[in-house]
């Protein structure tokens, strides 16, 4: 069966600085994978060349075996790849439920439709419901995103991701400066929601780390030292040293 | 079950209200348009009105731009002034044709004319947003300006092309000959124009347009391509705009070059921001004072161009919302409640504004009118220019005026920040 995501030698410079060296990974189909990495390491820029947002200096990226690099982040995104932002990334000025249908439109095949009501269409709304339903945003559908609470704002970025029904979902950071319970409810709602997808998740909180994941993946200085089941990475010598530390017991 | 049942019926008894008092809105609007000649029925008003359908027309298109996709155009009046041009030429053609269209379709060639351009010139100029789409806009702007003055054949060179809208073919037996039957035309075309607008504003087009306007950045991680939501965006303005500098070209019967120039983009940005960008009726409000104070202003004073600045300086400085940024604001103090405990501390502040507002005025007229000594009539009272008592008068109201008037402000804003506080508690969002 061909991955869901292989990247295969890519390196991203910027001006001359290697910020992604030799990058190499494999994400297989319906496999939940997380990057982890000290800060600065370049997941981030990791998820920016998968998903289009940078083209790589060179090398390639493929979804479902088709080569993608160097394609738009909205071609590689009809192509069923979806990402979230480290930092939130929502349309501020409009309310949680526009935010979310916005997200729906196109994968319901509305596209630029500049001849119908968006108000009456069924699947848009029910699927939008849904979402908002998921995401437990129901109650403040009417409120601008900009408004939001943090917690809320990181739960909506989660729902806009999901809501074209991506097959290949994507998070950084999803529960970066969120409280412990958030961040319960939070993976909760990521375990449930990707259900049956290929999920790659950027994450610094080891627990959620090792109890969410099939597969990790270590990046450092914008290379990948190892990549295993969580058991593998654990009893990895050089992931123990360059990363994980005393904290791996 | 029983909670179900009634929680179920309750939806489409409030969207039934809601659509209700929706489709009211609208109908007021029309049943206005059309007992408004029959109110005021002097030349000079139906003509002010007439203008006023125009400009509103022609806001609206610009909002599509500026409150809709976040693009800030400075010359959008290009799209008004070709489709000027374009229904000027299509009623010569249809004259000399013979062909059997009559008047009300030609602002239909107007919006053509607007679309054409905007297709051709929108792809490149949509490219990207903010700086980058208002410098080239301002480029094209003048472009199109100088070029038709060079450009005669098809332009008219300084005195543009004429027409003669009585020559076109008879519909229902009227001519369009008198300024009334010019104004329902107008007034048509206003209320098709403005539905189809806002009808545009409910599609998924229009709503990736604000996701554009917000954050085009993610709108490329939800499948849209940002440039081409602002092309399809543009090339609507553009056709309304056409409709609009149509309908002027009809109004008027002739097209120049003064149509697609600067100072019509400067207008239309003005009037659509003074209204406020954020809601569909903003630009309409923006339109209607704009157009009013253009036409009341120019007969009193030389320097209503300043006062424009003032006002625009003013509404970008302390009202960002527009007017209907100012009256949306009351929404959640009406609903909890607390508006009337905002309302004493508006009328506090009248006398105060108004004094400052006069000493501005008396101040400004002052200096326009020194040198040549023309009388300043403000409220009846006739002021002096060259005499020390009127800039004495000038300077007290200014001073005294701004002082006590900031005093009031102050309790504005106080008793405002109380009653909004109440307001969010019992949970109506400000
Ligand atoms: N557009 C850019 N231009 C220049 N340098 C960049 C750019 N984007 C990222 N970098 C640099 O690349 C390195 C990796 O950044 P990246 O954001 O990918 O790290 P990260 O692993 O996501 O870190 P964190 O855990 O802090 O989110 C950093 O040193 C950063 O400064
Ligand atoms: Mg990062």
């Amino acid at each position: 069966m061909t991955a869901a995501i292989e990247v295969r030698a890519v390196e991203k410079r910027f001006g001359n600085v290697g910020i992604i060296r030799d990058l190499n990974l494999s994400v297989a189909r319906g496999e939940r994978h997380a990057i982890i990495g000290p800060n600065g390491a370049g997941k981030s820029t990791t998820f920016n060349l998968i998903s289009g947002h940078i083209a790589p200096t060179s090398g390639e990226v493929k979804l479902n075996g088709d080569l993608i690099s160097g394609l738009r982040p909205f071609e590689i995104n009809r192509r069923g790849l979806s990402r979230s932002f480290q930092v939130t990334n929502v349309f501020a000025r409009m309310t949680v439920w526009e935010n979310v249908r916005c997200a729906v439109l196109w994968a319901t095949g509305h596209r630029y439709a500049f001849w119908k009501n968006v108000d009456s269409l069924p699947e848009v709304r029910e699927r939008t419901a849904q979402i908002l339903d998921d995401i437990h945003l129901t109650h403040r559908r009417d409120v601008p995103a900009g408004l939001l609470t943090y917690a809320e704002q990181r739960e909506l970025e989660i729902g806009i991701t999901i809501a074209s029904g991506a097959t290949v979902v994507m998070l950084d950071e999803p529960t970066a400066g969120m409280s412990n319970a958030e961040t319960e409810r939070a993976v909760a709602l990521i375990r449930r929601l990707t259900e049956g997808k290929t999920l790659v998740i950027v994450e610094h909180d080891m627990s959620v780390v090792f109890g969410l994941a099939d597969r990790i993946s270590v990046l450092v200085y914008g290379h990948i030292i190892a990549s295993g089941t969580p058991e593998e990475i654990r009893r990895d010598p050089k992931v123990k040293e360059a990363y994980l530390g005393e904290e791996a017991h | 079950m029983s909670t179900a049942m009634t929680s179920t019926s309750k939806v489409p008894a409030e969207a039934a209200g809601g659509s209700l008092r929706f489709y009211g809105v609208w109908l007021i609007g029309i049943i206005v348009l059309i007992v408004l000649p029959m109110i005021f029925s002097s030349g000079g008003l139906l003509t002010s009105f007439s203008l006023i359908g125009i400009a509103i027309v022609f806001a609206l298109s610009y909002n599509i731009l500026l409150g809709q996709t976040g693009l800030l155009s400075f010359g959008h009046a290009v799209h008004y002034g070709l489709g000027g041009f374009a229904a000027c030429h299509m009623m010569n053609a249809v004259v000399s044709h013979g062909w059997p269209i009559p008047l009300p379709f030609i602002p239909l060639f107007g919006g053509i004319g607007g679309l054409v351009f905007a297709m051709i010139i929108g792809w490149v100029m949509t490219k990207r947003a903010g700086t980058v789409f208002a410098m080239i806009s301002l480029g094209i702007g003048e472009l199109v300006a100088s070029s038709s003055l060079i450009l005669r054949s098809v332009f008219g060179g300084e005195s543009g092309i004429t027409t003669d809208r009585t020559a076109l073919p008879k519909l229902l037996g009227w001519s369009f000959g008198p300024q009334l039957q010019v104004y329902y035309l107008i007034a048509f075309w206003l209320v098709l124009s403005a539905i189809a607008m806002y009808a545009l504003t409910r599609t998924p087009l229009g709503r990736i347009s604000n996701a554009v306007r917000d954050n085009p950045e993610r709108v490329q991680f939800i499948g849209y391509d940002p440039h081409v939501v602002r092309y399809i965006a543009y090339c609507f303005a553009g056709f309304f705009a056409g409709v609009a500098g149509g309908l002027t070209a009809i109004n008027f019967e002739i097209a120049n070059s003064a149509l697609l120039g600067a100072i019509q983009s400067g207008l239309v940005l003005f009037s659509t921001f003074i209204g406020g960008t954020a809601f569909f009726f903003g630009p309409i409000l923006g339109a209607i004072l704009v157009t009013y104070l253009q036409l009341g202003l120019t007969n009193l004073t030389t320097a209503w161009q300043l006062y424009f600045g003032i006002i625009f300086i003013g509404i970008v400085m302390y009202a960002p919302g527009g007017i209907a940024g100012l009256l949306m604001m009351h929404r959640p103090l009406i609903r909890a409640g607390t508006l009337w405990t905002v309302i004493p501390s508006y009328f506090v502040a009248i006398v105060p504004t108004i004094a400052l507002a006069c000493g501005v005025i008396l101040a400004i007229e002052t200096v326009a009118r020194f040198s040549g000594g023309d009388a300043i009539n403000l409220f009846g009272i006739a002021f002096n220019p060259t005499s020390p008592v009127t800039w004495i008068a000038a300077a007290v109201l200014v001073v005294g005026g701004a002082f006590v008037a900031r005093l009031t402000w102050r309790r504005i804003a106080e008793a405002w920040d109380r009653a909004a506080t109440v307001a969010r508690d019992r949970g109506y969002l400000a």
